[in-house]
């Protein structure tokens, strides 16, 4: 008996420990590089960094930086921009991918298989590697849509150059991007619905129409309401296509806000004003965010 | 009426996806047609050529040829990540999801890891710099290893995870019947059992690792440089080297090519339990 018992204080001691020590490497990690940078970019946006040979000296400057901000030439056409891109992109793709996942719900083999390979490429694929292929397609002399465009006639068009073209041309690289990737999740989700109400809705003959209208779409609202706010705000971090096919130009026709921060924080090595503008960026975002992962929580527990 | 009406719109779904089929293809097709053409057949758009592989031999065998390092460098951060993403994913995972832990602290984790996963990488590529060249570490392999593992993390943590509340409470408990204790529980019983959880984790780890480009951008040199950077370069040169692009852009996308013909089913499993519910 005495025995037994020193073994479970044993076995309870090992225990307690390696609960701590099977958390700590992710606690650790996710403390140093994700609450310490929040804090630290807090820290630096009131703070101005000199080089004094070759050692960075920093000196309280207070609101500066943020002065300095709210008239900033490159951030808030980059955030009006964002806010387009990411609106009128993931709309477009959810339209799309929806319509795409219902053609092809009930379709069986090779046909799937098939589907589901090609339409996973865009999603494996480097970014950056989409923004090279891209910039081989849109270039005005040379590319391949102009080329397909001149069989039927018409003009060359400078997809990237021209200031209002530049922007529905990048929108329409992210659409050809994720469309698949929304389709793959929407696919998901339909054959995810409760069959015994689309099997009613057959029974009483409703037309393809009227049960997607009465059935499907109510069933999946909640889904596609939530995947559409997720999809915004992860567009938010939209950066590599744009870096590869326009810098953010012409003029600012383009930029995005994680260009702007890249811009200022590492171009410009504006660090303070940098730190202003990703404080800023992060409370936004995180705001949508919360608000939605709260939204998901408060369906999921109906 | 009905049936003909369902017909004509599964019909019209169908072309409409045959369609968009061929439209994500033909992208694919011509970079790699354009991957064996010279810098003035690219120019010129001809359509009739004949096919040279300049742009290879220049990226991995010329004198200046460097390309090969960025592969291999590519390849070493990638591993490395994969292998600590899953490492510390994994051993977290069964503590937060299968034992008795303070209820805030899973919740905390979680959320947090979470939010992370949505905020713009940027506003943390810019602190990771600071942080990382104030010890010394920030072109290394070490310091980017880092900053990948933190940026894939949530998404190896959620997939894990859910692979994880699978496994039958029963199975847990015959082991601490039999004097187990947790860590040989999660040695012996639980990690073989999420193997298919772990490799459809590492997959896309070593991908979006394999692919990324905004952290390998700011925290690299030209010795420890990645393959997407690499590219990048190409393009923003004052005469963008299109032939070289697109064979660098060819080369880069072998794993990705790879991984989805070897393990389709398991990018689709950890695409659709990663992706936010």
């Amino acid at each position: 008996m005495g025995r037994a018992c020193a073994a479970m204080t044993v076995l309870r001691r090992n225990n307690l420990l390696w609960r701590w020590l099977s958390l700590a490497p992710l606690l650790a990690l996710l403390i140093v590089f994700t609450v310490v940078p929040v804090a630290g970019l807090v820290w630096m946006s009131f703070h101005d960094r000199q080089w004094q040979s070759g050692i960075g000296v920093w000196r309280f400057v207070g609101l500066d930086h943020w002065r300095e901000f709210t008239s900033n030439l490159y951030y808030w056409p980059g955030l009006r921009n964002t806010v387009v891109f990411a609106v009128c992109a993931v709309s477009l793709q959810m339209l799309l991918g929806f319509f795409m996942a219902l053609s092809v719900s009930r379709a069986q083999g090779w046909l799937r298989g098939l589907l589901t390979t090609v339409f996973l490429l865009p999603v494996v694929v480097p970014p950056i590697v989409i923004g090279a292929m891209w910039k081989l397609l849109l270039g005005t002399e040379f590319g391949g849509v102009n080329a397909a465009l001149a069989l039927l006639g018409v003009p060359a068009i400078d997809w990237l150059g021209n200031p209002a073209l530049a922007l529905p041309s990048i929108i329409l690289v992210d659409v050809w991007h994720w469309t698949p990737f929304v389709f793959i999740l929407l696919l998901a989700g339909i054959e995810g619905l409760p069959q015994d109400a689309l099997e009613a809705a057959r029974l009483d003959t409703l037309s393809a129409w009227q049960s997607l209208r009465h059935i499907m779409l109510p069933l999946m609202a909640p889904t596609i309401a939530i995947t559409l706010v997720f999809r915004i705000i992860l567009t938010f971090k939209v950066f590599d296509e744009v870096y590869l096919l326009t810098s953010g130009g012409p003029g600012t026709a383009t930029e995005v806000v994680s260009f702007s921060i890249q811009r200022t924080f590492f171009g410009r090595d504006d660090v303070g004003l940098g730190s202003v503008m990703s404080v800023f960026t992060l409370f936004v975002v995180a705001l949508l965010a919360v608000l939605a992962i709260a939204a998901s929580r408060r369906r999921r527990s109906d | 009426m009905a049936s003909f009406a369902s017909a004509g719109l599964r019909l019209a779904g169908r072309g409409v996806v045959f369609g968009y089929t061929l439209l994500i293809l033909a992208p694919f097709v011509w970079i790699a047609l354009s991957s064996f053409k010279s810098q003035i057949q690219i120019l010129t758009n001809a359509m009739v050529f004949e096919p040279v592989l300049d742009n290879y031999i220049e990226l991995l065998f010329s004198k200046s040829a460097s390309f090969h390092r960025n592969i291999a460098n590519s390849l070493v951060v990638a591993a490395a990540s994969t292998v600590l993403a899953l490492a510390i994913a994994a051993s977290a995972a069964f503590t937060l999801v299968r034992l008795p832990l303070p209820n805030w602290l899973r919740a905390a984790v979680f959320s947090w890891a979470l939010l992370f996963h949505m905020l713009p990488t940027i506003t943390f590529v810019g602190p990771w710099y600071v942080m990382l060249n104030s010890v010394g570490l920030s072109n290394g392999y070490v310091g980017l290893v880092l900053a990948n593992v933190t940026h894939h993390l949530p998404m190896a943590l959620w997939i894990v995870a859910a692979f994880m509340r699978d496994i039958p409470e029963e199975i847990l408990d015959a082991a601490r019947i039999d004097g187990c204790d947790e860590r040989s529980s999660f040695m012996r019983i639980v990690l073989p059992l999420v193997m298919p959880g772990l490799a459809a984790a590492g997959a896309l780890v070593f991908l979006f690792s394999w692919n990324d480009f905004i952290v390998a951008l700011n925290l690299t040199a030209a010795a420890t440089r990645t393959a997407p950077v690499a590219i990048a370069t190409f393009a923003q040169e004052h005469d963008v080297k299109y032939g070289e692009m697109a064979a660098g852009a060819m080369l880069t996308t072998l794993p990705a090519l790879l991984l989805l013909l070897l393990g389709q089913r398991l990018i689709v499993r950890g695409l659709l339990s990663g992706a936010v519910k």
